[in-house]
């Protein structure tokens, strides 16, 4: 089966495409590479770089960028909102219920083992309610497409996702390469998204704080590999980036070290995994954390973004449960649907998934970016034999799904245009309000007929248009 | 308001900058005196060595002190911390610690530096090629002073930077002259002397000062202006008053803002109360070497002050 093409139907463009085809059909091939070589030297200059782990040779590398934009309709997204907006409501109110009384455990909807047994559940947030009540303050969405009108939500992102300053960055570069292209065609913009963040975490500052919050970004240093994006985010906001060695607790608050003494913080944007934000509570070996955060943060006088033990929502044993998540607390059916879901941990299941593993991708429960799963179709025998051991093994550890003919959205190769499998990240801020920027991240794979989207496995990024039609 | 942290890593970044800078200069004469042939050429690099504060250092992995041995060492040794390597990797690692607190141009001024200066230090530097290297890294490092200076907001982190630079200038320029303050001795001042002239040209061609010397003391080399213009003159942008004026300026900036003032202010004050009051004679009077020896111990402890009265760390 051909997989759907966002740009082409039968030869044509497709609606939301034909101003950008007009435009580059007028382009000359030749110039169109030279832009493209013009971005990746302007990532390098401005240090827009990752890190992958394990990988000494370039501590630093570029995820790679494409000038093809990734085109949405302003019907199509209206229609995403709702259903992102109702699946993160769930999310919280879920976070919630599973930290307070657990309705939905007694009402049977979901095992309670799968609560009990999963570490990504944190006893110590049993009885907190975050400020405002708000548990995901930024969430990214991953969304499939396999046709015109079939959007599937493949996974929540609700710890601390990473990609917005790429979607920024992205913006950014194609005006800049592309300034003529923005007159032609009405795109909406994404650059608030750092004064939107700022509103949103602002209005769930703590209770007892009186006036404007002071707000900080906790990174865990500049070797993590989302270190420039925190840096990125907290230089646009206008706050400041801290680590765990500028932090402590003074006098019942959390406080920095500054130039002129220590400077209490009201609201902390964190990037570091709940395992290392407190060697009180959590690991005692951690030294990118607070020792005593988690104290202050039982009393309300701290508000962390996002809540600690959030990961009980996004985990992937979780996920297959989200439709009657959804049900569940806004009394609806899920707009946006899941992917449909075999829990290994059922014999049943597991029994079907053995028999269909050339046709299924199989992922680890806790696992992420992209390792530690099989992509059936494009595995050989071997491969899904040695896979198949490890199933029957620990089944509990792995879900299946159906192989999705993904979406695909063309990049610009040597050889002209050239469909790629794309997926979307939009990101989500929950305060007061739901806030989502238009758009989100494209992830692409490069690799002709791959599947595998993220970064740290050879995927690019495009910029993300959602049209204001 | 400003993190302790981020003014600790904006006063490395500075500091490594100049050290950068300066290591060029230093190889730059070091090869001119090579070139020239006036005395034996080791025992020129064995000063530029001891100039730069990595003759140990050297003497541990080498025993030679060959034009080679000695360029790729200052260069591109990244066991050498004061290498330009190393100067550029420590000023970008700062650099990239601090970046919300840097205008953007200052920023990528600083990662083009060190991408281009990995690109031309990733291999050996032959002797053909030094001339053109030397060039490239003043002019990276002058790229990031013109950006710095003309984008930077004047205020606290500015300030810190500021010192960084001033501090480490300061260093240097001690460094440099006590390295050669017997040549400068009156005892050693032999009038007219061509091996003596050309020393003492070393000295201000290693400070880029030896055009601005002309202009100023009107082609007159000898000892005693030399001193006073490297150490007194308050108008000569590395001389050891011009440094430390900088220094109290910022000093003073940071007590007006943060309303008090520390320990750090009285320290840099009464340096340059004395390099204000002191006439070069008194110097040459107390003992040059002795003179300098001090100033570079307590111009290190200012540092060190610096870091304890704004928490660093």
């Amino acid at each position: 089966m051909t997989p759907f093409d966002e740009m082409r139907l039968g030869g044509q463009a497709r609606n939301p495409y034909e101003d950008y085809q007009g435009w580059f059909d007028r382009q000359d091939p030749k110039r169109l590479k030279q832009k493209a070589d013009d971005a990746e030297r302007v990532f390098r200059r401005t240090g827009i770089t990752f890190a992958v782990y394990g990988d000494q040779e370039a501590a630093e590398r570029l995820i790679p960028f494409d000038i093809v934009p990734r085109i949405i309709s302003g019907k199509e997204w209206r229609r995403l909102v709702q259903g992102i907006e109702q699946r993160v409501q769930a999310l919280n109110a879920f976070l919630d219920d599973i930290y307070h009384r657990q309705e939905i455990l007694r009402a049977g909807r979901i095992p309670k083992e799968i609560i009990s047994n999963n570490e990504a559940f944190l006893p110590e947030m049993i009885g907190v309610r975050p400020p405002g009540g708000v548990y995901t303050h930024i969430t990214g969405v991953d969304i499939v497409r396999t046709g015109e009108n079939d959007f599937f939500v493949l996974e929540d992102n609700a710890r601390t996702p990473s990609g917005v300053s790429y979607m920024l960055e992205n913006r950014e570069t194609m005006m800049q390469l592309f300034p003529e292209l923005f007159q032609q065609v009405k795109v909406l913009p994404v650059e608030n998204y750092p004064q939107l963040l700022r509103e949103s975490l602002t209005s769930v500052k703590p209770q007892q704080c009186d006036g404007k919050p002071a707000i900080a970004v906790l990174t865990p240093g500049s070797f993590n590999s989302a270190y420039f994006e925190h840096a990125f985010l907290a230089d646009q906001m206008g706050v400041e980036l801290v680590e765990g060695p500028d932090l402590r607790v003074v006098d019942g608050h959390v406080a920095m070290r500054t130039t002129q003494g220590y400077k209490r913080i009201d609201v902390l944007y964190r990037r570091v995994d709940d395992d290392y934000l407190d060697p009180l509570t959590f690991r005692p070996d951690s030294v990118l954390g607070v020792p005593g955060i988690m104290d202050v943060y039982r009393a309300g006088k701290i508000t962390i973004a996002n809540a600690p033990g959030t990961g009980i929502s996004d985990d992937k044993a979780i996920y297959s449960y989200m439709p009657e998540i959804v049900e569940f607390y806004t009394g609806r059916k899920a707009i946006l649907p899941n992917v449909p879901t075999w829990r290994c941990s059922e014999p049943d299941s597991l029994a079907y998934v053995l028999e269909h593993l050339e046709e299924l991708v199989v992922k680890e429960v806790h696992g992420s970016g992209g390792y530690g799963m099989l992509v059936g179709p494009a595995a050989s025998k071997k491969e899904r034999a040695a896979f198949a051991r490890k199933l029957r093994a620990r089944p509990k550890n792995y879900i299946a799904q159906p192989t999705l003919s993904l979406s695909t959205c063309p990049i610009m190769t040597g050889k002209g245009l050239a469909p790629r499998h794309v997926d979307l990240r939009p990101f989500v801020l929950v305060s007061d309000r739901i806030r989502i920027v238009p758009g989100g991240l494209t992830r692409v794979a490069l690799k002709k007929g791959s599947l595998v989207v993220n970064s740290s496995q050879g995927g690019g990024t495009k910029d993300t248009w959602v049209l204001d039609d | 308001m400003l993190l302790g942290r981020s003014a600790n890593g904006l006063y490395w970044m500075a500091r490594y900058i100049e050290r950068a800078e300066n290591m060029a200069r230093l190889v730059d004469t070091g090869l001119r005196l090579a070139l020239t042939q006036t005395s034996a050429s080791s025992d020129e690099w064995a000063s530029v060595l001891t100039s730069a504060g990595v003759r140990d250092l050297f003497e541990q992995e080498n025993d030679t002190f060959d034009t080679a041995t000695v360029t790729n060492f200052l260069l591109r040794d990244t066991a050498n911390p004061s290498s330009v390597l190393s100067s550029i990797d420590t000023a970008r690692m700062n650099a990239r610690m601090v970046r919300t607190a840097l205008t953007r141009e200052t920023w990528e001024s600083v990662n083009e530096a060190w991408m281009a200066l990995h690109r031309m230090l990733k291999r050996r530097v032959d002797e053909p090629d030094l001339p053109a290297v030397l060039d490239a890294v003043k002019r990276e490092t002058a790229l990031i002073r013109g950006a710095f200076q003309g984008t930077m907001l004047r205020n606290e982190i500015f300030d810190f930077a500021q010192m960084g630079t001033m501090i480490e200038r300061a260093d240097n320029t001690a460094r440099i002259l006590d390295v050669k303050y017997y040549v400068l001795l009156p005892s050693a001042a032999w009038v007219g002397s061509s091996l003596d002239n050309s020393q003492w040209q070393t000295i201000l061609r290693s400070v880029s000062a030896l055009r601005s010397y002309r202009w100023t003391h009107e082609g007159d080399f000898n000892p005693v202006n030399i001193a006073d213009y490297l150490i007194l003159n308050r108008r000569m942008p590395r001389s050891l008053a011009f440094c430390y004026r900088g220094i109290c300026d910022s000093l003073d900036y940071l007590a007006d803002e943060y309303g008090d003032r520390r320990a750090c202010n009285e320290m840099a004050d009464t340096k340059l109360e004395k390099l204000k009051t002191a006439a070069v004679s008194d110097i040459f009077d107390e003992g040059l070497h002795e003179f300098l020896s001090d100033f570079i111990r307590d111009n290190a402890a200012l540092g060190n002050q610096i870091a304890a009265d704004f928490r660093f760390y």
